[in-house]
């Protein structure tokens, strides 16, 4: 099953390495991984998207909170929650392509930042799903350029995680 | 003078001993001659120069698996740092509390390929339990107190504290903290009272019930606790290879090592027992196999451990207890005998005809009439000889299965050995820092001729501090272990498991400056024991036993079968 672990940890150099090092050495997979400080410098939240059977999702669990530096694990599949992932996608836009480019990155509710006369850049946020379907349904070989950021998230209403 | 500045490596040094350090094991280079300078200035602690690092490293490890204390090594930066890391990994791999400070290049040359220096945060990140760079001199004082905390605390388990040079000549006022709380780090000591009821009561309803401890009770100081609940419901004990020692051998109630090369009672014990206590023991892969033939007559498993990724990892448990061993015990000991209730007499009775019927196939039998040295005679002599009572250092391999089946350990300890990295080169260091650790005390290091060979510089380190140690060396001219599994699964294809010329390990031990014998004849093997630790119990006698070439460990379970699948003598 796929599973959003969120973490909190010190904003220490080589903590970021700690989890990366510690998901390959014991062949857990990442899907995802995004990380930046919080309203707090001295913390950083991480996003980690992974896939396993339950054993396994409860042995990451307890093998990142064994990690000195990290001062609390999440699986915010346990619960409902929200998620979000930001992409930005250069497509070729010339022709009656322009057109029809517009309209599906206004159907997914993209916008355009930038403009050349052959090619579009567009942001779009959404789940990751709502991302894969918008590049399903505009035509491959349109398709210069992806970018995305991965899946952040949040508990939803009271669900709050801090320390 | 609280506020009178310190440079870092005067910190360094003034830190170990406010951390109440009695011996530093090392080795010097360019990164750490600030510290050198210190440690030359001061008599708070005493360091012992090795020879090679990774012998600093399993010398600070052995000592603090025989007293329980923090072990502390001391390396350069680069290939010190680099050597040291089998030390480390041997260490992290059996949890033991130890510190290890390597000097780094100053922090301007971090990153510019500087000589000597190597990214060692980065290589030891993964067998570590924690580690550190000290870019500041103001941190220095407050990451050591860090380190030993960390190390100590928990699940133990290694920290490295890497320090660059410039560091050791800054100066900042010194103050050693007191405590540290870290808002990232905080151990759960005591079991859930709930959990610790259930556990009591399951106990209690067992009929056919067996306690498995491993290298948790020795490392969390629970021996008593363990021996007082077997004898208080009478039930059956084995120990894995780390835990030996956490309940007296000789004991009737125990039934010896399980696992791979476990008894037939114990294996047999841990396949068919309805109720299951682990406490400490993290279901290793060598001790019950494969996991899916192993629940085979679903039992019910209760699992002490204070680390909670150990519980559930290879084998579901039932019921879970996170915390201290000791003090886990102690509450289900308490609620044992405050209740009425006692185990099942008659099935109990019924449980033990069962393993006694197990245990008389005297699974550890060997052919004593045999013209050769048996090795397993020797073990056997040295604990008559020593009277149980050795510190006992192995390497790895074959002998080092004879030593855990054959010295009956009676306290925990005093069986030094390296269990999960199973790293050869572990014995001889080990063993020295045994006797730094305890002087007075007989300790023995049973080695392989491969092994010895490993670490064999050291023998100049013991005759340089007068460690008056016994290497008890079972010759058998082969990588033994090695030899065993062609045999037994490469249809006897020795590939490189034959050594030609070994040394004259007398004349070795003699150009070391110690005593050295070498014995052919089973009937010399006792004389030659009290004459070491007899007539030259002050120094250090290399007893090398040419053994039977082709004598394997038994019994064996094949990798990756079942308990119950044993192949014997
Ligand atoms: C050649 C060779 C053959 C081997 N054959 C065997 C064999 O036949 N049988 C065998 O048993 N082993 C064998 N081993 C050793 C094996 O590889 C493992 O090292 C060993 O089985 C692990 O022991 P353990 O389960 O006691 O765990 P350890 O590695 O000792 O781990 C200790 C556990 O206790 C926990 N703990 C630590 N402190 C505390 C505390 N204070 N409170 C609570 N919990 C605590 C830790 O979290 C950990 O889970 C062999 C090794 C070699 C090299
Ligand atoms: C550093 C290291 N290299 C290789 C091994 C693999 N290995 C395990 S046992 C063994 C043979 C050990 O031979 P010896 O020391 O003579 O002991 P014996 O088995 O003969 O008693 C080897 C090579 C190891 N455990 N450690
Ligand atoms: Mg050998």
């Amino acid at each position: 099953m796929r599973h959003i672990i969120s973490l909190l940890m010190e904003n220490e150099s080589g903590a970021l390495s700690r989890v990366s090092g510690l998901f390959s050495a014991r062949g857990y997979n990442i899907e995802s991984l995004t990380v930046a400080p919080t309203e707090d410098a001295t913390l950083s939240r991480m996003t980690i998207v992974t896939r396993g059977s339950d054993d396994v999702i409860e042995q990451i669990t307890k093998q990142l909170n064994k990690l000195i530096d990290i001062v609390k694990v999440q699986d915010l599949t346990d619960g409902s929650h929200i998620e979000r992932e930001l992409m930005l996608v250069k497509v070729r836009a010339s022709g009656e392509m322009r057109e029809e480019l517009k309209r599906m990155a206004d159907i997914f509710r993209g916008h355009i930042l930038d403009v050349s006369d052959k090619t579009y850049t567009i942001e779009l946020t959404g789940p990751g799903t709502k991302l894969d379907a918008f590049l399903a349904a505009i035509d491959p070989a349109a398709i210069l350029e992806t970018v995305r950021t991965g899946a952040s998230g949040i508990g939803r209403g009271d669900r709050i995680m801090k320390i | 003078m609280a506020d009178m500045e310190l440079t870092g490596a005067e910190i360094v040094v003034r830190c170990l001993r406010d951390e109440g350090v009695r011996h530093i094991f090392g080795y010097p280079g360019g990164a750490v001659l600030n510290i050198y300078d210190e440690i030359y200035k001061q008599k708070d602690f005493q360091h012992i120069l090795v020879r090679h690092e990774q012998a600093a490293v399993h010398a600070a490890d052995a000592y603090a698996r025989c007293t329980g204390q923090v072990g502390v090594a001391l390396v350069t930066s680069g290939p010190g740092a680099t050597n040291a890391v089998t030390g480390i990994a041997t260490a992290y791999m059996d949890s033991i509390p130890m510190v290890v400070i390597t000097g780094q290049v100053p922090t301007a040359a971090i990153g510019q390929d500087a000589f000597q220096e190597v990214d060692t945060v980065g290589i030891t990140r993964p067998c570590v339990k924690h580690n550190f760079l000290v870019k500041d001199v103001k941190e220095l004082a407050s990451t050591i107190k860090k380190a030993f905390y960390i190390a100590a605390t928990g699940r133990p388990g290694p920290v490295v504290v890497d320090v660059p040079k410039d560091v050791t000549q800054h100066k900042c006022a010194y103050a050693y903290p007191k405590s540290v709380t870290m808002r990232s780090y905080n151990p759960t000591s005591k079991g859930h009272a709930g959990q610790i009821k259930k556990a009591a009561q399951m106990l209690l309803e067992a009929k056919r019930p067996i306690l498995y401890t491993g290298g948790g009770v020795v490392l969390g100081n629970a021996a008593e606790q363990v021996t007082e609940l077997a004898r208080l419901l009478g039930y059956p004990v084995t120990n894995t290879l780390m835990g030996l020692g956490g309940y007296p051998s000789p004991d009737p109630l125990f039934l010896g090592m399980l696992g791979m090369h476990g008894t037939i009672e114990a294996n047999m014990a841990m396949q068919h027992c309805d109720v299951l206590l682990a406490v400490g023991a993290r279901f290793d892969d060598r001790v019950v196999g494969n996991p899916k033939h192993f629940a085979k007559e679903a039992h019910r498993i209760i699992h002490i451990d204070v680390d909670p990724s150990s519980i559930s990892k290879r084998v579901r448990v039932d019921v879970p207890i996170v915390g201290e061993v000791g003090q886990v015990l102690d509450e289900i000991i308490k609620l044992i005998k405050a209740g009425k209730e006692k185990p099942d007499q008659q099935a109990l009775k019924a449980w033990w005809a069962q393993i006694e019927l197990w245990r008389s196939q005297d699974c550890l039998k060997y052919d004593r009439s045999a013209p050769v040295i048996k090795p397993q005679f020797v073990v056997e002599k040295l604990y008559e000889v020593t009277g149980g009572d050795a510190y006992v250092t192995s390497d790895v391999g074959q002998h080092q299965m004879w030593a855990a089946q054959y010295y009956k350990f009676a306290k925990p300890r005093r069986w030094i050995n390296s269990g999960g990295l199973g790293t050869m080169g572990f014995g001889l260091p080990a063993a020295m820092g045994v006797q730094k650790a305890h002087p007075d005390a007989v300790v023995a290091c049973i080695t392989g001729e491969g092994s010895i060979q490993m670490n064999i510089q050291e023998l100049s380190t013991c005759k340089e501090f007068n460690l008056p140690l016994k290497i008890i060396l079972l010759n058998n001219g082969y990588l033994g272990m090695v030899r065993q599994w062609q045999e037994f699964f490469y249809e006897e294809r020795y590939a490189e498991s034959y050594m030609t010329s070994l040394p004259d390990f007398v004349k070795l031990a003699e150009a070391y400056g110690h005593v050295g014998m070498t014995i052919e004849k089973p009937e010399d093997v006792e004389p030659a024991l009290r004459e070491a630790f007899g007539k030259y119990k002050d120094r250090l006698v290399f007893l090398n036993f040419l053994t039977d070439p082709r004598e394997n460990v038994f019994p064996m379970i094949p990798a990756g079968k079942g308990l119950s699948e044993m192949i014997l003598v």
